[in-house]
């Protein structure tokens, strides 16, 4: 079966005083439709950057999608024509941010802002979509609806406002719903509401969702497939038992190694990546991790390694076997 | 159990070795992206420049003879600029006058930014009752227009401060009251900067730190805290200098700023919209000499502004 | 909300009571009224001494600001100095609106003086002020949205140079090339003296064509001052993460700069707008003494180079109440357009 979006090889620059910083370097992937994959990796990695240049929501300059190709629909999204875009965002595809106190309205109503895309896509009257925000605020779980479609987003505790954004996000009932870190700034408890929401939400809806985050845990609690990317790149991709039994690429088993837990021996000490993350300048030859890995050999240092299948489903960038510690 | 680094690798030792920018070498770099700034800076060395080596031209004797029968007259060889209503010389004049014009502005943009900081640091560090009294006084100071201010302090004080003598020269005693009153009228939008800044940073771990340790409060103040506000303070003293010449030319031009025969800018305005059509080098001249010193400084200063601004780190506008 | 006004309102008294107390201050010490008030006689010891009663200035400085402030005729002077308190005052004090009689315009209250002369003034700055207005978030708002583009470029750069001039500068220079330069090119010309032509009358067509050059002038200055605000707010709001949610949401440019920018840019710029209004009435003051304008900052000038007390003392007052009054408002509106202060 087609899958629903496939982005294919995006390449996304941005200018800066220090130089040209090459946030995206050719990510490829794809999303069915219903399913939820999973884009892990360190701040900086390029994944929020991806996911908003499938929205084309990156400013111009300073950056600029030198490459690529985003597949929705039969359309190549980032050759349609700026109106059409308009027509998609919201409806067709939506995305919910990270901090929602900034990303939502300070001046407006929380009523309003959800209506708002109802009204600019489907051209329904300001009662029906009265009606309608009412019904979302009661479906994300916020109680005494017709008192706090009046409330502002101040108003509002944060784990609420991410119900606000999930329902503003989810009005249209959009065919993908991009979520950017929307439980990074919440306290674990609220998280994990959030992310049972979002769960019932996706199957209530039947819509595909792709989940950006840096938090291993979330993610192996809502993804069904997973990417993993680093300095721009994808480094592995699998499905979610996969990756979190069998990891094949040498940062994955890095950042599973790092996760504190709880079975491990009291005086153990937590393991860590050595070195600092990429320099997205100055790119080096050959595989981005090579400065922090211990697996690497001559060849790392010249060629990149593509992603290359490993097993059904799996796909990983990286010269060596792990598991041997030899090059495949 | 750690990932080992492979210790000779070129990306790992290329990483340590290359530094980060500095701040001040980021600075420059983002103050060198404004050309207008950059024009700035070259202007106001040249006009600097105009204002003293021209001295060695002509003499401040010579600037203030007055010879009524070559009164009006269009600039010509023996008087590039022209001369004024009592046939002085302007050329020399402007020179003069813009001394007295810049250092007016340097002076009063030193007693402003002192009375400033001073006045927002205290009430930004102390606090309570001391941050009330200050900051109500500011206000009430904020809330007087400034040109009906200075031209009623102007006018107040102008005779009460006798001429004075330095470097040779004899100044009218109007300068020093016009550089006070400037100064005393300019300087509460940065007190309210460095307040603001204050109340932060005093909450801030190395202030904790240094109280720990024993530090007196003066020093805290001066030492610790003031150097992490030094941005807004810098780019506010040299659009303060705009703004102090500004300030004099408008309340000389009216005539209750720097009185004759000391020559200003400002003041050699003063009247020629009597003559605008008769003797248009009668304001041409200083006026220019005004717009380009100013227009120079604000450039510089919004270069500054931009360059230090630690919020904007990446280069987008 | 309701606090927040009252509180606000509690604060402006006495800031106002701080602000006479400087003014008079001031004031006190600028010379000596009686010197001008005997004109040019010398004025004999004893009308000097009397002089003295009837203004006031034997009692000691508080007492003086006290009968300033509230008038004296509800008490008794004692006028011809023989200890007995028998003549009552004659000022009602600036409370009621009684800034003392003229010394230079003999006879006339300084409030009447001030009375003409507001009108004149009015008539020009509510004018300016509109149009400057509407320049400035037109040209703000449009170059903060063609951001990089060569249109912000040359705004940014236009409107610097604009705001650094001085104003005089652009006024002369004004002056010099549509009326001056104009007519000796035989071109239609515009009128650089006044508010009206004696010889044609007060007419409102006069009044319109005396405006031009004035507003003008002060139009270049304001105008780029403002933009430049204008713009960095808009640029301010539209980096901000709801903005980009709006977009996230499939709404159109033009939907998200008035749903969502404006509405949040428009509140400092209102609070700009409020602060600045009073100033229009004190800072006309070159302007309109350049171009003979007959308004209250000509006054200003003319009396306060003259030592004119209860003139210049008045506008001082007058401003800084118009200053306070306008900030109050302006606080209370900007309270109450944005929700976070609204609701809290």
């Amino acid at each position: 079966m087609d899958p629903l979006l496939e982005v294919r090889n995006l390449k996304v620059q941005f200018t800066t005083l220090e130089g040209m910083v090459h946030a995206v370097n050719g990510v490829s992937f794809q999303l069915e439709k219903g399913k939820t994959l999973g884009i892990v990796g360190e701040s900086g990695c390029g994944k929020s950057v991806t996911m908003l240049s499938v929205m084309r929501l990156i400013k111009e300059p300073p950056g600029r999608i030198t490459e690529g190709e985003v597949l929705f629909q039969e359309q190549d999204l980032l050759k349609l024509a700026k109106s059409s875009m308009h027509e998609i965002r919201g409806a067709k595809i939506a995305m919910i941010f990270q901090d929602p106190m900034t990303s939502l309205n300070p001046v407006l109503t929380i009523g309003h802002q959800i209506s708002e895309a109802l009204v600019v896509h489907w051209g329904i009257g300001k009662e029906e979509a009265f009606k309608k925000t009412l019904e979302l605020l009661e479906m994300v779980g916020i109680p005494q609806t017709k008192e706090r479609y009046k409330d502002y987003p101040h108003q509002f505790s944060g784990g609420m406002r991410q119900r606000v954004m999930i329902a503003m996000g989810l009005s249209c009932k959009p065919e993908i719903l991009i979520a950017d870190e929307p439980t990074t700034a919440l306290d674990v408890t609220i998280q994990a509401q959030i992310v049972e929401l979002t769960k019932k939400l996706q199957s209530q809806f039947g819509m595909a969702v792709i989940w950006i985050t840096h938090d291993l845990g979330v993610a192996a609690e809502i993804a069904d497939k997973m990417i993993v990317m680093y300095a721009g790149f994808v480094v592995e991709e699998a499905d979610v038992y996969e990756i979190y039994e069998n990891p094949r690429h040498p940062y994955t088993l890095a950042l599973l190694k790092s996760l504190p837990r709880v079975d491990r021996k009291k005086h153990d000490r937590l393991a860590n990546i050595q070195g600092s993350p990429p320099d997205c300048i100055q790119m080096p030859p050959g595989c981005p991790f090579r400065p922090r890995c211990g697996f690497g050999v001559e060849r790392c240092e010249h060629e990149n390694p593509g992603l290359m299948p490993v097993a059904k489903g799996h796909k990983m960038a990286c010269w060596v076997d792990v598991t041997t510690g030899r090059p495949q | 159990m750690a990932i080992p680094i492979p210790e000779n690798h070129p990306a790992a030792i290329a990483r340590i070795e290359k530094t980060q920018l500095t701040f001040l070498q980021l600075v420059w770099l983002r103050f060198k992206r404004h050309k207008m700034a950059l024009a700035g800076i070259i202007s106001l060395i040249l006009l600097a420049f105009f204002a003293i080596v021209g001295t060695a031209f002509t003499t401040e004797a010579y600037s203030n003879v007055t010879d009524t029968s070559i009164r009006l007259m269009p600039p010509s060889q023996e008087h590039p600029f022209g001369t004024d209503t009592v046939g002085r010389d302007i050329l020399s004049r402007t020179i003069y006058g813009g001394q007295i014009s810049l250092m007016i502005g340097l002076v009063a943009m030193a007693v402003e930014v002192v009375v400033g900081v001073l006045i927002g640091a205290i009430a930004g560090y102390y606090g309570g009752i001391i941050d009330s009294l200050l900051m109500r006084f500011t206000e009430a100071m904020f809330n007087i227009p400034q040109i009906p201010l200075l031209l009623v302090l102007g006018k107040l004080l102008a005779d009460k401060v006798p001429p004075l003598n330095l470097f040779g020269r004899e100044f009218s005693g109007s300068v020093v009251v016009i550089i006070a009153v400037i100064g005393l009228t300019s300087w509460m939008g940065l007190a309210r900067i460095v307040r603001a800044n204050f109340l932060s940073l005093k909450e801030r771990e190395f202030v904790t730190a240094a109280l720990c340790i024993g530090t007196r409060n003066g020093p805290i103040i001066f030492g610790h805290i003031l150097p992490n506000t030094m941005a807004p303070i810098i780019v506010s003293a040299t659009l303060g200098v705009a703004n102090a010449i500004i300030n004099e030319a408008y309340v000389s031009f009216l005539g209750v700023g720097v009185m004759p025969p000391t020559a200003t800018w400002g003041n050699m305005l003063n009247g020629a919209y009597q003559y605008i059509e008769s003797a248009p080098w009668l304001w041409i001249f200083p006026g220019l000499l005004i717009v380009l010193t100013v227009l120079s400084i604000n450039f510089i200063g919004d270069g500054l502004r931009d360059a230090l601004d630690p919020h904007s780190l990446v280069g987008s506008e | 909300m309701g606090r927040y006004i009252v509180r606000r309102l509690l604060q402006a008294i006495p800031l106002l009571l701080i602000i006479s107390i400087a003014i008079f201050l001031l004031l006190q010490s600028s010379g000596d009224p009686l010197a001008t008030m005997g004109g040019r006689r010398t004025v004999r010891p004893e009308d000097r001494a009397r002089l003295a009663r009837q203004l006031g200035l034997d009692k000691p400085v508080y007492m003086q600001y006290f009968y300033w402030l509230a008038g004296n005729d509800w008490v008794k002077l004692d006028i011809n100095g023989d200890g007995i308190s028998e003549t009552t005052g004659t000022r009602k004090g600036v409370l009621r609106g009684d800034f003392g009689t003229s010394l230079v315009s003999r006879g006339k209250s300084a409030l009447s003086l001030i009375g003409e002369r507001l009108p004149n003034t009015l008539i020009l700055m509510i004018p300016a002020e509109i149009i400057m207005l509407f320049c400035a978030l037109s040209i703000g708002i449009y170059s903060a949205l063609r951001q990089y583009t060569w249109v912000d470029q040359v705004v940014t750069t236009g409107s610097f140079i604009g705001y650094s001039m001085p104003i005089f500068f652009i006024a002369l220079a004004s002056m010099y090339l549509f009326a001056v330069n104009f007519r000796k090119w035989g071109l239609p010309y515009l009128p650089t003296v006044g508010m009206f032509d004696p010889k044609v009358g007060k007419t409102f067509g006069q009044v319109m064509l005396h405006m031009v050059l004035p507003i003008f002038s002060m139009s270049v200055v304001s105008v780029s001052a403002y933009s430049r605000y204008v713009r960095s707010q808009m640029l301010e709001v539209n980096n901000q993460d709801y903005i980009r949610t709006a977009h996230a949401k499939g709404l159109t440019e033009r939907q998200v700069l008035i749903g969502h920018a404006l509405k949040n840019a428009a509140i400092p710029i209102v609070t700009l707008v409020g602060i600045e209004i009073p100033f229009l009435l004190g800072g006309a003051v070159v302007t309109e003494t350049i171009f003979g304008w007959p308004g209250m900052g000509r006054l200003f000038i003319d009396h306060l180079t003259r030592s004119d007390t209860p003139v210049v003392m008045g506008i001082l007052m007058l401003i800084s109440v118009a200053v306070v009054v306008c900030q109050l408002i302006t606080d209370i509106v900007y309270a109450w357009l944005d929700p976070r202060i609204r609701y809290s």
